[in-house]
């Protein structure tokens, strides 16, 4: 992980090319470095730290989406981004609303962020434009609701037997 | 009689390529009668699908064009049980994701949850840790290549591996009392010292396996199926795997030697003397080899764990977080007081958030955790090998025929508790 100087360093660096607002705030805590970044600026940070930094961050390991309840905006969506040369982490978050979340997709720069973000689509609800396939990926297709948002309740999912098949919703669509 | 002990001396067989002799099969897009292309479903229950994986196949003549993974058929929602779980009742849940890495789900869990409660590990957990960590990595590796080999017809190997992996599962049942899903590792430490006779137990298993891998090679490495099956079938371009995120063994058999336990080692693992096996063409074949070699690695990490356990505490002292010990409990009002409050309320984690990643047996198993100051945590998100690896299956069989797709498939080697959670 880069130190607290470093992140404020790269903070520094994509305000200089990315554009002032592009980074709202830096978090160091526990030796993890935090990059909070607006979400409509998501895409271009990514690429510039995937490109044009002076220390590249040229790996994307994992997608997490997050549910801040009851802090809002509610969404969060965590890049993990990992450097294999300097054998480091950076990890780039942004928040969205709940209502209507909608986040750019990386998916062009990092081909691997392509089952991830439908994942986090199917659990939480953000939409990822420009994704080539924006598709539920574990939950049914038919499946209503975000199941991973925390105020989906848990459990209470009826189970499908023959009675009751016709009182569940669509079932015969 | 063929040398055993020489390989590569045997040419003959191989000197003429199974494809020429082949003639019904050709490599070549089948003229213009049958361009047609046609779309199998195979699985979501078949045998070679290691799992509930579906996949949507198209095919033209005998060669695969496209294929469409489609998951979530045990999908259980095991990120979501978690949030509703004390810290130490987590565990067992992480562990049931990737369920032939079971300590490896368990340790990256507790790894970030230290890194939340900024916790030491005493040296001898963390000597224990590394020593079932890597007797796991060669369970798994073991019904890989059990199941993978019967997927490409050399049943042996499949009672073989199983009977080997029964070995490591009864080491794991002397330490934890389970053979799978062993709850062995804690926030803080390990559940339990070793018993007596572990120690000499598993030397027996080192020596076993150091003749028992040999023989899988004899079995396979010389066999001239296994060989034409595997040899130049699946390879991805070293590129494309990095962009695609696939870590681990794949990774290592294109000749990236990236590996956490020396890149970015935890627990200990600075302190062992191993190499990482990398292949250098890419295809099934050296995906094979370097789990074989991986197994061997593990076998010496493992002996140099045993020879330089440490003495001490086998989990973190402090109280707020781990059980007092048994006997503690009869003469101390604070042990029972800590004991209860453990149990029933579970210890709070302050708030935050973090990422730890192992090395599993099939790549980078990162694990998110999100505190929000209570005893239950408020996210666990589970970043899978298998799920980011099965991106890469589409492009290790375009193109190629439909018998090498599940070639590929076993060499990957999903598995689908984890593609799913």
């Amino acid at each position: 992980m880069p130190d607290a100087t470093g992140l404020e360093l790269i903070a520094q660096r994509v305000r200089e090319s990315v554009g002032d607002e592009a980074v709202t705030d830096t978090v160091f805590s526990r030796g993890r470095a935090t990059l909070d970044v607006a979400p409509q600026s998501v895409h271009a940070v990514i690429a510039y730290l995937r490109d044009e930094d002076q220390e590249p961050w040229e790996r994307l390991m994992s997608v997490h989406g997050v549910d801040y309840l009851p802090a809002e905006p509610r969404l969060g969506v965590h890049y993990e981004l990992l450097s294999m040369a300097r054998t480091d982490r950076l990890n780039v978050r942004t928040r969205v609303g709940v209502e209507d979340p909608r986040l750019p997709t990386v998916v062009d720069l990092h081909p691997t962020a392509n089952f991830q973000e439908r994942e986090i689509y199917d659990m939480f609800g953000v939409v990822f434009e420009g994704h080539p396939d924006m598709r539920r990926i574990l939950m049914p297709e038919d499946y209503e609701g975000y199941p991973q948002r925390r105020d989906f309740p848990m459990g209470g999912e009826p189970v499908i037997y023959t009675y009751n098949e016709p009182e569940l919703p669509r079932w015969y669509d | 009689m063929t040398d055993l002990d020489q390989p590569g001396t045997m040419t003959e067989p191989l000197s003429v390529p199974y494809r020429e002799r082949e003639r019904s099969v050709t490599m070549e897009p089948i003229g213009e009668e049958h361009d047609e292309l046609l779309t199998i479903n195979i699985g979501p229950h078949h045998p070679a699908t290691h799992g509930v994986l579906r996949l949507l196949t198209t095919l033209e003549g005998e060669i695969v064009r496209d294929v469409k993974p489609i998951i979530g058929y045990v999908h259980t929602g095991i990120e979501k049980s978690c949030e509703d779980q004390q810290y130490w009742k987590v565990i067992p849940f992480v562990e049931r994701m990737d369920y032939l890495s079971y300590y490896f789900n368990a340790m990256a869990f507790c790894m970030a949850v230290e890194r939340l409660l900024d916790e030491e590990v005493p040296p001898r957990a963390q000597w224990l840790r590394v020593i079932h960590l890597e007797l796991n990595r060669i369970a798994s590796h073991l019904f890989w290549i059990a199941t993978g080999s019967l997927d490409i017809g050399a049943i042996t190997m499949l009672w073989w591996g199983c009977r080997d992996r029964d070995l490591a599962l009864d080491l794991f049942e002397m330490s934890g009392g389970q053979r799978f899903h062993t709850r062995y590792f804690q926030v803080g430490g390990v559940v339990e010292d070793i018993p007596p006779g572990f120690e000499a137990q598993t030397r027996k298993f080192i020596e076993t396996m150091r003749t028992r891998i040999p023989q899988y090679l004899s079995l396979l490495d010389r066999n001239e199926i296994w060989l034409q099956r595997t040899k130049g079938t699946g390879i991805v371009p070293l590129e494309t795997l990095l962009e695609l995120g696939v870590t681990g063994p794949l990774l290592r058999a294109a000749g990236h030697p990236w590996d956490l336990r020396k890149a970015m080692p935890d627990s200990g693992y600075e302190n062992f003397e191993f190499k990482v096996p990398v292949g250098t063409v890419g295809d099934n074949y050296d995906r094979f080899r370097v789990r074989v070699e991986e197994m061997l690695e593990s076998l010496k990490i493992i002996e140099q764990a045993l020879d330089g356990l440490p003495e001490g505490p086998y989990i973190t002292d402090n109280r707020k977080i781990a059980l007092p010990p048994r006997h503690e409990l009869a003469t101390s009002m604070e042990a029972l007081i800590h004991h209860f409050k453990l149990v029933t309320e579970g210890f709070r984690v302050p708030p935050g958030e973090s990422y730890a990643a192992v090395e599993s047996p099939r790549g980078e198993l990162g694990c998110y955790v999100l505190a929000d100051g209570s005893a239950k945590p408020a996210r666990v998100h589970v970043r899978d090998p298998s799920f980011v690896n099965l991106q890469a299956l589409p492009e290790m069989a375009r193109d190629h025929l439909l018998a090498d797709f599940i070639a590929c498939v076993a060499m990957l080697d999903p598995i689908l508790g984890g593609v799913d959670r």
